[in-house]
């Protein structure tokens, strides 16, 4: 393979899928450095399955190229999945026999025998906090549980690129943190390269990149930090003494919309920061609170097309989405 | 957005729809190593399929409660009949031995094509397909699995042997081995069937439906000889007529009802046991042939 593959862990050229008539995936271009975290981001039906199953040559292109680690998903699809690790959206582990036990066939499967295995799973089921469960079938394991011990079987191939499809989808927010505090570590140490999807906000944020993915296609691609100052435009929340009184105040001399709300004068300014400092000068009236809220990821959703990615979700709201929304 | 440039249009695999070519990456020579990994990946399969009847006893006698059940119950109330009806029922458990000793293989047989089923959407198979191995490798392991576990409910079947008056004697050995080439028939169809359908509720009824007949119309019940015509051809076409009939000739003892129950004739030839028992086998591969290409080829 050509130098230019091999800087990256994952690229892509004008990659795509059509289901008979559908357009599931369309022109995507992609370049994924080795040894970074990079998120795809958008709602259920977006694509982002459909485009993980082609890079690990579960699925066969349509149209373009793609090279995972260096190799052609489609002319050398064993030379990928030698490299790549894969925890898919859905369970697939094996719930009859114990997580030991999986996670030896699993390696045996990929050409390690038991004897050479034998201490990585050790290790691993460490890693995972799963050491004393080892002998316990699957089918007893909870959720979080289950969850790791995939983490775990990816991991045993000591691949490149590990490929997560929403890997946190229905997991309390205790066992999301902890799953993410395992991913940081095993980049850290490892140098892999994480390649996930989610609808997840949240999960969002641990990338170094995101791709935002709607409708088949890429909205918009760079770090979280970048497509949020593309964004722009501030929260702030101010309580004042006289809100109708601020509310004026904020039109006549910043010349902005400020709506008075029962959590008090919300608006939207480009520089927060600097906007507070300036209103308590002039305000003229009380001012008891003041918050500053830099845009979401929500937001840059919102703004790239058109409508919020919560509107499009399947599923309820946990108490993580609300707690850790900014 | 660091996009590379486009491929050059010729690269482009355009085929909207089509998921004809097979993606299994299998075929490629991939040196002496590759061949020992292909012959690990069956082996952890079979494997796991041994692990998984080790560990699920209750459903082993729940498998073993029918064929049981047709044999003391059914076998012993119709030869109660010979009785009054004469001596053709008289030694009816005998006679019936031979096709509960196939009935008992194709519960554990198909239960490894309906996991191919389930684990091939969300299960375990999932992942496997992922394995740098060919799914042919994948397929044959879980069908000596299947086939396998079918041949373990046959030695139990052939262990209550004494309880219907035949001896134990080697040749229960030689009959063993025949099942477990039956079983590996119901295993290949049980595969074929597997990656060709892909909901769950087809296989099933499918298999209920095709299994009581060819049951039924294999000679395990009632004698082929005094059948109507046209019944009679469906009994010489299905396969496991033969299969039956080579255990029947292999276990000690006659078990033809004083020979009123003879063997299938094909215009006027009766094909040898080794004839029979080949035939099945070949069937078995051809379906296993089959299937693999089939399995290889999704995507």
């Amino acid at each position: 393979m050509t130098a230019v593959a091999d800087e990256f862990a994952v690229r892509t050229e004008d990659l795509g899928k059509v289901y008979g008539e559908l357009p599931a995936v369309v022109g995507l271009d992609l370049s994924v450095p080795r040894g970074t975290t990079f998120g795809f981001l958008g709602p259920n039906g977006a694509g982002k399955t459909t485009t993980i199953s082609m890079l690990c040559t579960l699925l066969r292109p349509t149209v373009g190229r793609a090279f995972v680690a260096g190799h052609d998903v489609v002319a050398e699809p064993h030379s990928v999945r030698e490299r790549i690790g894969l925890v898919f959206q859905e369970t697939t582990l094996d719930l009859d026999l114990t997580a030991e036990e999986g996670l030896r066939f699993h390696a045996e499967l990929f050409g390690i025998p038991w004897r050479v295995s034998r201490p990585k799973v050790a290790a691993l089921l460490e890693l995972v906090d799963l050491t004393g469960s080892k002998d316990r079938p699957v089918r007893e394991f909870s959720g979080g549980m289950r969850r790791r011990l995939e983490i775990a079987r990816g991991l045993l191939t000591t691949p490149q690129v590990l490929f997560l499809d929403e890997p946190t989808t229905g997991l309390d927010p205790q066992t999301r943190t902890v799953i993410w505090e395992h991913l940081h570590e095993l980049r850290e140490q490892h140098g892999i390269t994480l390649f996930l999807t989610t609808h997840h906000l949240e999960e969002a944020e641990h990338c170094d990149r995101i791709a935002i993915m709607d409708g088949g296609q890429v909205e918009v691609e760079g770090s979280p930090a970048e497509l949020k100052a593309e964004v722009g435009h501030d929260t702030v929340v101010l309580r004042t003494g006289d809100d109708a009184a601020a509310v004026r105040v904020i039109a006549e001399r910043f010349g902005l919309d400020a709506v008075s709300g029962p959590d008090g004068v919300r608006l939207r300014v480009a520089d927060g920061a600097a906007f507070v400092p300036a209103f308590c000068a002039e305000a003229g009236v009380p001012v008891l609170s003041a918050t500053v809220v830099p845009p979401s990821l929500d937001d840059v959703f919102l703004h790239h097309t058109g409508r919020t990615i919560r509107a499009e979700r399947s599923g309820p709201l946990t108490v993580n989405d609300v707690g850790r929304r900014r | 957005m660091s996009a590379v440039e486009a491929t050059a249009p010729e690269a482009v695999t355009g085929r909207p729809g089509a998921v004809a070519a097979p993606y299994d990456g299998g075929g490629r020579a991939r040196g002496p190593g590759g061949v020992r990994r292909e012959l690990r990946a069956v082996r952890v399969l079979w494997h796991r399929e041994m692990v998984r009847l080790l560990r699920t006893k209750v459903q082993i006698v729940m498998g073993l409660v029918t064929p049981v059940m047709f044999l003391l119950v059914m076998g012993t109330g119709l030869e109660s009949m010979g009785a009054v009806a004469g001596d053709a029922f008289a030694q009816f458990r005998g006679y019936l031995f031979p096709g509960v000793l196939v009935m008992a293989t194709q519960a554990p047989a198909l239960a490894v094509g309906l996991s191919v089923v389930m684990d091939r959407q969300t299960g375990m198979l999932r992942q496997a397909m992922v394995a740098p191995v060919r799914r042919v490798s994948l397929l044959l392991g879980l069908s000596l699995g299947g086939a396998t576990c079918g041949a373990v409910y046959g030695a139990l079947v052939l262990a209550i042997s004494g309880a219907v008056g035949i001896a134990y004697h080697p040749l229960l050995l030689v009959a063993l081995l025949e099942v477990a080439v039956i079983a590996l028939l119901f295993t290949a169809g049980g595969m074929l069937a597997a990656v060709t359908i892909q909901r769950i509720q087809t296989f099933q009824v499918l298999m209920g439906l095709a299994l009581m007949p060819l049951m039924f119309l294999s000679g395990a019940m009632f004698s082929p000889t005094g059948l109507p015509r046209w019944l009679g051809i469906v009994v010489h076409l299905n396969p496991l007529t033969y299969a039956v009939d080579a255990v029947r000739r292999t276990l000690p003892g006659e078990l033809d009802m004083g020979g009123y129950a003879g063997s299938p004739q094909i215009v006027g030839w009766t094909p040898p046991v080794a004839v029979e028992v080949c035939f099945v086998a070949v069937l078995a591969v051809g379906m296993l042939v089959v299937a693999a290409r089939r399995f290889s080829r999704r995507g």
